[in-house]
């Protein structure tokens, strides 16, 4: 008796992620997806800030924002919810973000294999044709969809980080 | 022994982002200010686990902090503009204690670069690193 599970949807999801965990402290937003890409808002806060003098959102929740945007980029694409830890993730701070903006971040899934994930996208506020920052990153598959039952943890877990696979 | 006004502990400011999150001054190593954040809510991304974000909002702010120690020796108080942050995660983080700190690998007149670890239990075994690459813009 086992109903087929539903296709994973960034915006139910984001009803959770972003009510809880480190996600939920940041304040996260939907805003949008796609086939392959999700986007969601940082909204602007007065004690994420990197300096103190300054309006300014540090660079770090940005990272936050577009790791979570990452990963829900990768579970739109594959359609599940298989548990994923980032192996590797760059930012490339073109300029600060205007003050008293929020930051919106845009992650593409462009491949998946086996037991890999890769992700590019930007971070911007307002202007996509001005970013903020682009990210590019690697994440690695680390158990089954716990929506199919028991996740098998071991051989798959994050010590045999390996991403060559088809 | 440093003296107070070398003291780097005595020059570290972290930013409202960083004590948002609950990342604090731990100690010294090498003369380099080693931060830590414990387990909390507001870390954590799987139940359970850091948040891979967490986890670099923690290495780059020891990446800073350590930037930072070393211009106040070098009587230097430039603003700082991120170029980029590169983090690898190794393993993932636990609901433990973290602590970071970053090592210069190269400090010039207009850029930095520099290396960072996490880690947990042991010293010896990093659950994320990164490098980071900072320009330096002497105030006006």
């Amino acid at each position: 008796m086992s109903s087929p599970k539903a296709r994973f949807n960034p915006a139910e999801a984001s009803k959770f992620f972003t009510k809880h965990g480190h996600s939920g402290w940041l304040g996260l937003r939907y805003r949008d997806h796609g086939e392959n890409w999700v986007e969601l808002e940082l909204p602007w806060r007065e004690d994420l800030l990197g300096e103190e003098d300054r309006a300014v959102l540090a660079s770090g929740p940005i990272v936050s924002l577009m790791d979570m945007a990452s990963g829900m980029s990768i579970w739109t694409t594959k359609g599940d919810f298989t548990p994923i830890a980032t192996l590797d993730l760059r930012v490339d701070y073109q300029r600060p973000a205007k003050e008293r903006a929020a930051v919106i971040g845009r992650v593409e899934c462009y491949r998946t294999t086996k037991s890999a994930a890769f992700v590019r996208g930007i971070a911007h506020d307002g202007d996509p044709d001005d970013p903020v920052a682009h990210v590019a990153g690697v994440f690695m598959t680390i158990g089954r969809d716990p929506r199919q039952g028991k996740v098998p943890m071991g051989k798959d877990a994050a010590s045999s980080a390996g991403t060559g696979d088809e | 022994m440093s003296s107070t006004q070398d003291d780097p502990a005595a020059a570290l400011v972290l930013p409202p982002y960083a004590r948002a999150l609950g990342i604090s001054l731990h100690g010294l190593e090498g003369g380099l200010p080693v931060l830590t954040v414990g387990f909390s809510s507001v870390i954590e991304g799987r139940p359970g686990a850091f948040h891979g974000g967490a986890t670099a909002g923690l290495l780059e702010n020891a990446g800073y902090a350590a930037l930072r120690a070393v211009l106040v020796r070098e009587g230097r108080n430039p603003q700082l503009k991120p170029v980029n942050i590169t983090v690898q995660f190794l393993a993932a983080g636990k609901q433990k204690q973290t602590f970071a700190v970053g090592r210069i690998t190269r400090l010039g007149r207009r850029n930095a670069n520099i290396a960072v670890e996490a880690w947990q239990d042991d010293r010896e075994r990093p659950i994320a690193t990164a490098i980071l690459n900072i320009l330096m813009a002497e105030r006006d």
